[in-house]
């Protein structure tokens, strides 16, 4: 039924097979709407949080969200702006992985202010000393930014490719990619490391703060590092997952290899760096506080966590991806992303949470938090419209131009090769 | 000279001493009902409730008869270094540079608790159900306070209005100067054990300024660099102790 939307030379699943995929996915988001619909209506006393807990799972998805889409702009300066054009094959799906976590980011930031038809204050009332602020600017800049790169993929489909207008638009961004590449890398340095100078400069939350270089602190520049380690195997997992469920090669192994390397090196210098500021910390931020390392590792997040962070799933997947000969093999490759990007998200975990639930007033009580329905719907949601999105774009759109010469299609006994790329006039 | 001038700057501030604090909860109340400060619908559940001034309690953990107890009344710090007004995005809080009060604009927060991520006091409140005034306390609501809406963060903010009051009345009066009992917040007057003192704290003749040069006083986590204009007095060390993260040996306490 819908053939002649399919891109050229892609074989795609029949509708049967789609829709009751499409059907599961858009459940979770139904759940996701229902309860931003109670948010909205009865307040945010729908969740679990407090006013010890001021952030929840909503800011742990949320900056999980952003660092994995940190991918898109990585790769896109490293296709456009390095000339890595090996990695034009990979190039599309970042976009759309990118598009998707940064809308979702944006969504659940949406419900999860108190005021949300006040949320153009930020801009308008902008404090430029913080670095919300910072981040709230270039998060909706860069959204901007990946809607037209989504766009310039969107106009390749192959119906809509045959209106002359979208084609010559399409075409005309296509040629400015390098450009929004520019823009991207600019716009996402800033906000990846701003996420990370919100906690760096809480001075008074001895877990979070840290010293840094003139008005930034170090969280800045770990955050922005962790990010491009973490985004490169995200796009990596999710194009592998993509190969599993569809059964097709889509991208070439080379492709594979060379984004965990990158990720790999990327990881293993963050961990060093890692390592250093947690030390520094421990002898510098702590003692001046009359704290020790110990009093931030006590009760259900105690020093696991840190091992958790650093050593299981930061050295380790930093090890399997620099290592040719341990990424040469499939499952390792795989593992090491997964790990990466756990390690990554514990990161994210240990600044939102662990900053909040630590005491600081002496004689002040240790809470604890768990999410209610709402709010885990709200951040599942986030994944079922990724799903949603990734699954229609992968089956209207040419994502993946090397897809035609892995999965060779015959019409009528010819091989079609034509992908259904914008055509160059 | 300009410097000079600023230093000279009102900065209003509070002593609160803590071997006259009873604990009989009248500054709450006091600030509760000067303040439109609502009625949750369970105010035993003190993570969601609003308020803006708390007690907290406190025992040397000592067993009987050594036992002893004390009770912290802690309005908002009103820092001089606040940790919550940089961080705030849409400028919703801002310290007065002529007077020291960090104030909140309610009509102006997004309620996105960022500054209270940034408070280690928790004395900022956020509003997650929509305000509730038990039926008859809605005409005991004080026209010079703006209630708040849910989805905004409130706090303390020394009973800035009878600031405003104060300065009206001297104004009439022709005077620019207030005197030191003119301008005293809700909880300060409702004490009856006269435990908080209030005034500025650049004013030699103000009772406060002499209080906080006692050797018996602290301030609530005053390593952290967020220089609390709320000062507290105690003989006891192991109260003093209690104030701050201090490592093994650090402390010295006065005998």
């Amino acid at each position: 039924m819908d053939l002649a939307l399919i891109p050229n030379g892609a074989q795609r699943c029949s509708l049967k097979r789609f829709l009751p995929w499409m059907l599961v996915w858009s459940l979770v988001v139904a759940w996701g709407l229902v309860s931003a619909f109670l948010c909205f209506y009865k307040g945010l006393n729908q969740t679990n949080m407090n006013h010890y807990f001021a952030f929840g799972l909503w800011i742990v998805f949320d900056l999980s969200l952003i660092a994995l889409g940190a991918g898109t702009f990585f790769t896109g300066f490293l296709t456009h702006i390095m000339g890595k054009d090996e990695l034009k094959a990979i190039m599309n799906p970042a976009v759309v992985i990118g598009f998707i976590c940064y809308s979702a980011a944006i969504a659940v930031l949406v419900v999860d202010i108190g005021q949300p038809l006040r949320g153009w204050f930020i801009f308008w009332h902008a404090n430029v000393h913080s670095m919300l602020t910072e981040v709230s600017f270039c998060i909706t800049a860069y959204l901007g930014v990946l809607t037209i790169e989504y766009l310039a993929l969107i106009f390749s489909n192959r119906k809509l490719n045959e209106i002359r207008e979208f084609t010559i638009f399409g075409n005309n961004l296509q040629h400015m990619m390098a450009f929004f590449a520019a823009a991207g890398t600019f716009l996402s340095f800033f906000h990846q490391g701003s996420l990370g100078g919100m906690f760096g400069v809480l001075f008074a939350r001895p877990f979070a703060f840290r010293e840094g270089f003139l008005i930034w602190p170090w969280t800045f520049f770990l955050f922005i590092l962790s990010s491009i380690a973490a985004g490169p195997s995200f796009t990596l997992l999710c194009v592998w997952i993509t190969q599993r469920v569809t059964g097709k090669e889509l991208v070439k192994r080379k492709v594979f290899d060379m984004l965990g390397k990158i990720s790999g090196w990327l990881l293993g210098s963050y961990m060093i760096l890692k390592i250093l500021d947690t030390i520094s910390w421990a002898y510098g931020v702590v003692p001046r506080a009359g704290l020790s390392f110990r009093d931030f590792y006590e009760g259900p997040y105690g020093i696991w966590l840190m091992i958790a962070e650093i050593g299981i799933f930061g050295i380790i997947p930093a090890i399997i991806l620099i290592s040719p000969r341990l990424r040469k093999k499939n499952g390792l490759l795989i593992i090491g992303a997964l790990m990466n990007i756990i390690g990554i998200v514990l990161n994210r975990f240990a600044f939102t949470i662990q900053t909040l639930t630590i005491p600081v007033m002496p004689f002040d009580a240790f809470m604890s938090y768990f999410p209610t329905w709402q709010e885990w719907g709200i951040a599942l949601s986030a994944v079922g419209y990724g799903i949603l999105l990734f699954s229609l774009s992968y089956r209207y759109l040419p994502l993946f131009p090397q897809e035609a010469e892995l999965n060779p299609v015959k019409v009528l006994g010819k091989a079609v090769t034509d992908s259904g790329l914008v055509q160059k006039r | 000279m300009k410097n000079q001038e600023h230093t000279k700057a009102t900065r209003y501030g509070m002593a609160i001493d803590l071997d006259k604090c009873t604990g009989c909860g009248v500054c709450v109340i006091a600030c509760a009902s000067e303040n439109n400060v609502p009625v949750m619908y369970d105010e035993s559940d003190k993570t969601r409730n609003i308020s803006w001034m708390q007690v907290y309690i406190l025992t040397n953990g000592s067993q009987f008869p050594h036992t002893k107890v004390i009770y912290i009344p802690r309005p908002c710090m009103q820092c001089d270094n606040p940790p919550c007004v940089p961080v705030c995005p849409a400028t919703a809080t801002r310290k007065d540079p002529n007077t020291g009060i960090v104030s909140q604009i309610y009509a102006r927060c997004v309620g996105c608790r960022y500054c209270m991520a940034a408070c280690p006091y928790h004395a900022r409140d956020f509003n997650w159900f929509d305000p509730h005034f038990p039926e008859g306390t809605d005409r005991y609501l004080s026209p010079e306070v703006s209630p708040r809406t849910r989805g905004v963060v409130e706090k303390c903010t020394f009973c800035h209005h009878r600031l405003m009051r104060a300065r009206t009345r001297a104004y009439r009066e022709g005077r620019r100067d207030l005197r030191e009992d003119e301008y005293i917040p809700a909880c300060a007057q409702a004490c009856p054990a006269k435990a908080i003192t209030f005034g500025d704290l650049n004013n030699p003749g103000h009772t406060v300024s002499r209080l906080i040069k006692s050797p018996y006083v602290f301030r609530l986590l005053g390593r952290l660099g967020t220089e609390p204009k709320v000062y507290y007095i105690s003989s006891e060390d192991w109260v003093r102790r209690m104030a701050d993260n201090y490592l093994p040996g650090e402390f010295k306490g006065r005998g």
